[in-house]
């Protein structure tokens, strides 16, 4: 199984998706936040989804739960990058990912977590 | 046609990496490449996790009007599913999960078929349509 690596920077976790997930990398990566935020005391989470191809209904439900997560240790989670035809994909779905705040890509991820959005 | 065994969590990811393949040798646009790949996940899943594993097919099909399209077949031989037009239901779980798998993977495709009994598992067959 792949793991996916977290970066600290400042007070913002960053996290970027490389790799064709499975569930169990997702699971992993869940509990690999929660101990980084609970260890670093950060206040935001940005995770990069520009190289993911899909996110079916458990992914969606984990990224989800990522940002409930987050939020029990006063941090915000920001989705960023989402793929056009992941977009349209996840909607006919039915998953509306509530909980998870989304922007375009890094760097408003990171204005959104600053307040400056 | 190709025969993938599902196994294991890396099984379904090389099942959805051989649709993919197969979707985009099909000329299925990216947004419906994404729409099968995303249906073949939520079914491999299913199939690894309810029905104990079980075999995905992956082929090229043509409708009679002369459009290509991608079929997969997934076959498992769990405990099968005793009302399956519950199963079909938005929001109807098992017990794990949203209850968006099965139903949420009908509405990605073009034909969905499945088939199953209890005691004897469970087969979905779907295939997306080249527009």
């Amino acid at each position: 199984m792949d793991r996916v690596p977290i970066l600290k920077i400042g007070t913002t976790l960053f996290v970027s998706i490389q790799i064709d997930l499975q569930d169990e990398s997702v699971v992993r990566l869940q509990e690999d936040l929660a101990d980084e935020l609970a260890a670093t005391g950060a206040r935001g989470v940005i995770i990069d989804i520009t190289a993911v191809e899909i996110v079916d209904s458990f992914i969606g439900r984990m990224l989800a739960m990522i940002g409930s997560i987050s939020r029990l240790f006063d941090a915000e989670t920001v989705l960023v990058g989402m793929r056009p035809a992941v977009a349209i994909t996840l909607t006919e779905l039915g998953l509306s990912l509530r909980g998870v705040r989304t922007a375009l890509n890094a760097e408003k991820g990171l204005e959104l977590l600053n307040g400056r959005a | 046609m190709d025969e993938l065994p599902i196994r294991t969590g890396d099984d379904v990811v090389r099942v959805r990496q051989q649709v993919r393949v197969v979707a985009a040798k099909t000329g299925l646009s990216l947004v419906d490449q994404t729409k099968v790949v995303t249906a073949a996940s939520e079914l491999a899943r299913n199939a690894l996790v309810h029905g104990g594993g079980g075999l995905a097919r992956v082929e090229v099909v043509t409708s009679a009007l002369g459009k290509s399209g991608v079929r997969i077949g997934f076959t498992d031989e769990g405990p099968g599913i005793a009302d399956v037009d519950l199963a079909l239901t938005d929001g109807w779980s098992s017990g794990v999960g949203l209850g968006l798998g099965l139903s949420g993977a009908r509405r990605l495709v073009d034909e969905f078929e499945l088939t199953s009994k209890p005691g004897t598992g469970t087969s979905v067959v779907v295939v997306k349509w080249s527009r």
